[in-house]
């Protein structure tokens, strides 16, 4: 709608991309009035919503692509010249007024202004050369922000969003599919349909957010669409506890949300804009020390919303909702959003914690000890979806330290790979436990699945191949490029050299591969252990699933390296497509280093030692359960096992089960320890302060009432009433024998007062 | 001398209706005692008509006489009414206004 007469300059989508976010949400205001005296109780509006933004995502993901692949036809072959091209580009237009469109590649904002005064399309076009170039009418338009207040509302099309565009709306058109057979029946069946849209939209709002205030707005509202999905079944009482702390928990992170865009808005000069406070970060006008501060900020509100270390704990009890919001959640929305978030300031965390040329910085560190931690915790879980729970905050660990340690790429790959594999997993998961009665138990209701439900046990192999990093499924690629992009391994050339980091990834590539062993002999090998027959799940589970497993295993291709395209005499251009795509096309512009990202150099070696890594572990862990069951095929507690006799073992693994003591820490420890002086100092502040007022208050309204009774009331009021009343009574009592009833006696006093008014007029006149 | 005594006339006439109106407590000598006052009324207005040589008086009386039929015709009715109801025509036994 807005902006509608630069229609020329940009494909029709990159105008009305805002279409996206808002098909789910009036699915969800529709769902909400309709959904439930509609055939299908709603669940039609959001999938026909999905379908539609999907379609608008696909668009946008073709015209994007269709836009690098251009440039890079027409400028040459490697994306190091993308920047040379757009600039000419934007020389080009700004000298022969020609209609050639911004620089592609570029970010393209559309924006209205949201508050403020006057409306109006305000297009703003970054060149790649970091130039804004505005558009003529504009002009004084442009000028104003710096004169205060002027908060824009808008779109922000690149290749990142374009990428999460496309994952959100492809993952959630599925999981709706799969819900309508997963909740069938549910007494919220309507209620939950309208959250799931509202889930979606919140997510795409904020993926194409333009400005830091827009992204909080969208972040937020993941945030309670989480909360209200999560405690779907709230009736039972663990379910609202799960939801709330999932609230809560991110709570604490936003304040470091809050108040790291509040450094960034003064420090970029009073903006909210991404496109401002990224150039300042990059051209040094922001200085080192505020960008620090702002990104350690940042950091801990990626560290709530992404369950990062040490602010996980939320993300396994967030199990509780149904299935297929568990993938949502873990795949799609709400975690990837703290990730999306560092990749979409990624020059303020890239300057603030000097990624280049370093060791370890706070990012990289907590994204390693986090998919190492998350990883371990995934040993000790009897419940199939809390395995996944705590591999994905592994995962998203992976993800972190990926940007961390300056791999970029490596990390969004990673998070464009693992929302496949993930959704593919949870689905599974959830078919499972429909097959086993809606039970989640690995070790009490499962085992022996692989004969009764093919088609879920094939994708969740392949699923956790792909997740376990083995060749050359989806995980495989992104997993070993950001190993890779550590820079520590001999070789490899990177953005710094990243020792600690790098050991972390391959002790997670390891772990990965052993718990993900365990969980499918616990699932599907071994003797059925739970009660009645399991049965495969009907077409509208099975069906996502087969889809997300295949893409599980083609996704990976879009990011070859380049050793390995010539290798299989592949055409040259089939290398490394992600990275062309979605990685910022003013690459000098968007990092401010002069040559950009420093992109590592994949090695053969790193790739087998990792791969190796995964498969021996998985091979480990095999032939150690399939000894343990071949003892007591129906055993569901190991009495002989390592944890039995060995001290040392046992205790770490009561370390694992209490998950670290963190929630003992949090609960008893911080939440207790404030709690009871707290309470304390209120108790005393309510029985002093408060009550002392509010009693007097009440003593002093009580003596102005009693007074106010005898005097005003009984004296004043009453006695005038009274009075009055006595008055009527007793002048009554002496009229009424005039009346006699007697009309003789009326007709005497008629000419009796006849006659005297008669001599009146005779004597006195 | 011509008019004085149509106006003493009128004025014994008018002085025995106020009697009978005030003394009687028969409802129909009371409904006669009230004719007579009235018609002591009309022979004023013939008696004023005639002396000042004016029509209006005899007007006047015609009119009086049109209303005391309807006066009439209503009494008794009312009268008839309280006899079906109490066997008696006393107006002093009809005092069911007494205060």
């Amino acid at each position: 709608m807005f902006a509608a007469e630069e229609a020329v300059a940009n494909p029709w989508i990159y105008d009305n991309v805002w279409l996206i976010p808002a098909l789910p949400a009036a699915s969800f205001v529709l769902i909400l009035f309709f959904g439930k005296r509609l055939p299908y109780k709603g669940a039609e509006i959001g999938i026909t919503a999905l379908l539609a933004a999907f379609g608008l995502a696909l668009i946008a993901t073709f015209t994007w692509i269709g836009d690098i692949q251009g440039l890079e036809e027409s400028e040459g072959e490697e994306h190091a010249l993308v920047t040379d091209g757009g600039t000419q580009t934007v020389v080009l237009t700004a000298e022969a007024g020609e209609e050639h469109g911004p620089a592609r590649g570029a970010p393209v904002v559309n924006e209205v202004e949201w508050f403020g005064i006057g409306t109006g399309a305000n297009q703003v076009t970054l060149g790649s050369d970091g130039v804004e170039a505005v558009d003529g009418a504009e002009g004084e338009e442009a000028a104003e922000p710096s004169s205060g207040f002027n908060i824009s509302i808008g779109t922000l099309v690149d290749g990142q969003s374009v990428m999460l565009l496309f994952v959100v709306t492809f993952i959630s058109l599925l999981v709706h599919v799969y819900s309508t057979d997963y909740v069938n029946g549910d007494r919220r069946y309507t209620h939950y349909f309208a959250f799931l849209s509202l889930f979606t939209a919140s997510m795409l709002f904020m993926v194409l957010a333009s400005s830091t205030l827009q992204m909080i707005v969208g972040w937020e509202l993941v945030g309670v669409c989480s909360f209200v999905l999560i405690g779907h079944w709230w009736e039972e009482k663990p379910n609202s506890d799960a939801a709330l702390k999932a609230f809560l928990t991110n709570r604490v992170g936003d304040v470091g949300l809050l108040i790291g865009v509040t450094i960034l808005y003064f420090a970029a000069g009073r903006s909210f804009s991404f496109v401002t406070i990224n150039e300042m970060a990059v051209s040094g006008e922001i200085s080192q020390n505020t960008l620090t501060i702002a990104a350690v900020c940042l950091m801990a509100a990626v560290m709530s919303k992404s369950g990062q270390f040490i602010l996980h704990t939320w993300l396994p009890d967030a199990m509780a909702g149904p299935t297929p919001v568990s993938a949502l959640i873990h795949a799609a929305t709400m975690v990837v959003a703290g990730v999306y978030m560092i990749g979409r300031l990624y020059p303020v965390f890239y300057e603030g914690f000097s990624i280049a040329g370093s060791s370890i910085n706070l990012m990289a560190f907590i994204g390693g000890l986090t998919t190492v931690g998350g990883g371990a915790l995934a040993f000790v879980q009897r419940d199939i979806k809390k395995v996944l729970a705590y591999s994905t905050v592994s995962q998203l660990g992976y993800m972190v330290m990926a940007l961390g340690v300056g791999a970029y790429t490596a990390g969004l790959f990673h998070l464009f790979t693992h929302a496949f594999f993930k959704a593919c997993l949870f689905l599974g998961a959830g078919s499972v436990s429909h097959a086993c009665h809606h039970s989640f138990d690995m070790k009490a209701d499962m085992g022996g699945l692989r004969k009764y439900m093919p088609k879920t046990f094939w994708t969740f192999v392949i699923g956790s191949a792909a997740l376990a990093g083995i060749p050359p499924l989806a995980g495989f690629w992104s997993k070993d490029e950001i190993l890779v992009g550590t820079g520590a391994f001999p070789g490899t050339g990177g953005n710094g050299t990243y020792t600690i980091p790098l050991i972390f990834g391959l002790i997670t590539a390891a772990m990965t591969a052993a718990y993900m062993t365990r969980t499918i002999y616990l699932t599907f090998f071994g003797e059925y252990r739970g009660h009645g027959h399991p049965h495969e799940s009907g077409p509208r589970i099975t069906t996502p699933l087969i889809i997300l497993a295949f893409m599980a295993v083609v996704v990976g291709f879009l990011n070859m390296p380049s050793g390995f395209v010539d290798f299989l005499r592949l055409p040259s251009g089939w290398a490394h497509l992600f990275e062309d795509w979605v990685e910022p096309a003013g690459i000098a512009s968007f990092v401010g280093v002069e040559n950009g990202f420093t992109h590592a150099k994949p090695s053969l070696l790193l790739a087998i030692l990792a791969t190796g890594l995964a498969v021996g572990a998985g091979v480990v862990v095999w032939r150690y359960y399939e000894r343990l069951y071949a003892k007591d095929p129906k055993a569901t507690d190991y009495v002989d096992g390592p944890v039995a006799n060995n001290e040392l073992v046992a205790a770490g693994h009561r370390v694992l089960v209490e998950k670290y003591y963190l929630d003992h820490l949090y609960t008893d420890v911080i939440a207790g320890g404030i709690k009871g002086p707290v309470a304390r100092a209120a108790n005393w502040f309510n029985q002093n302060v408060l009550d002392g007022v509010v009693h007097a208050a009440a003593r002093s309204s009580v003596g102005l009432g009693r007074f106010v009774y005898r005097f005003v009331d009984q004296g004043l009021v009453d006695g005038t009433v009274n009075a009055s009343g006595r008055t009527a009574s007793e002048s009554g009592q002496f009229l009424r024998r005039v009346q006699t009833g007697q009309v003789r006696e009326y007709a005497t006093l008629m000419f009796g007062a006849a006659a005297v008014l008669a001599a009146v007029f005779i004597f006195a006149f | 001398m011509f008019l004085n005594q149509f106006l003493f006339l009128a004025a014994a006439l008018f002085c025995i209706g106020i009697y009978g109106v005030l003394a009687r407590r028969n409802g129909v000598l009371v409904l006669m005692s009230i004719e007579l006052i009235l018609n002591s009324v009309n022979i004023n207005l013939v008696a004023f008509g005639a002396f000042h040589g004016h029509i209006g008086g005899q007007v006047f009386a015609l009119f009086v006489i049109a209303v005391a039929a309807a006066e009439v015709g209503v009494g008794l009715a009312i009268v008839l009414l309280i006899y079906r109801n109490r066997r008696s025509i006393d107006v002093a036994e009809a005092n069911l206004l007494k205060g």
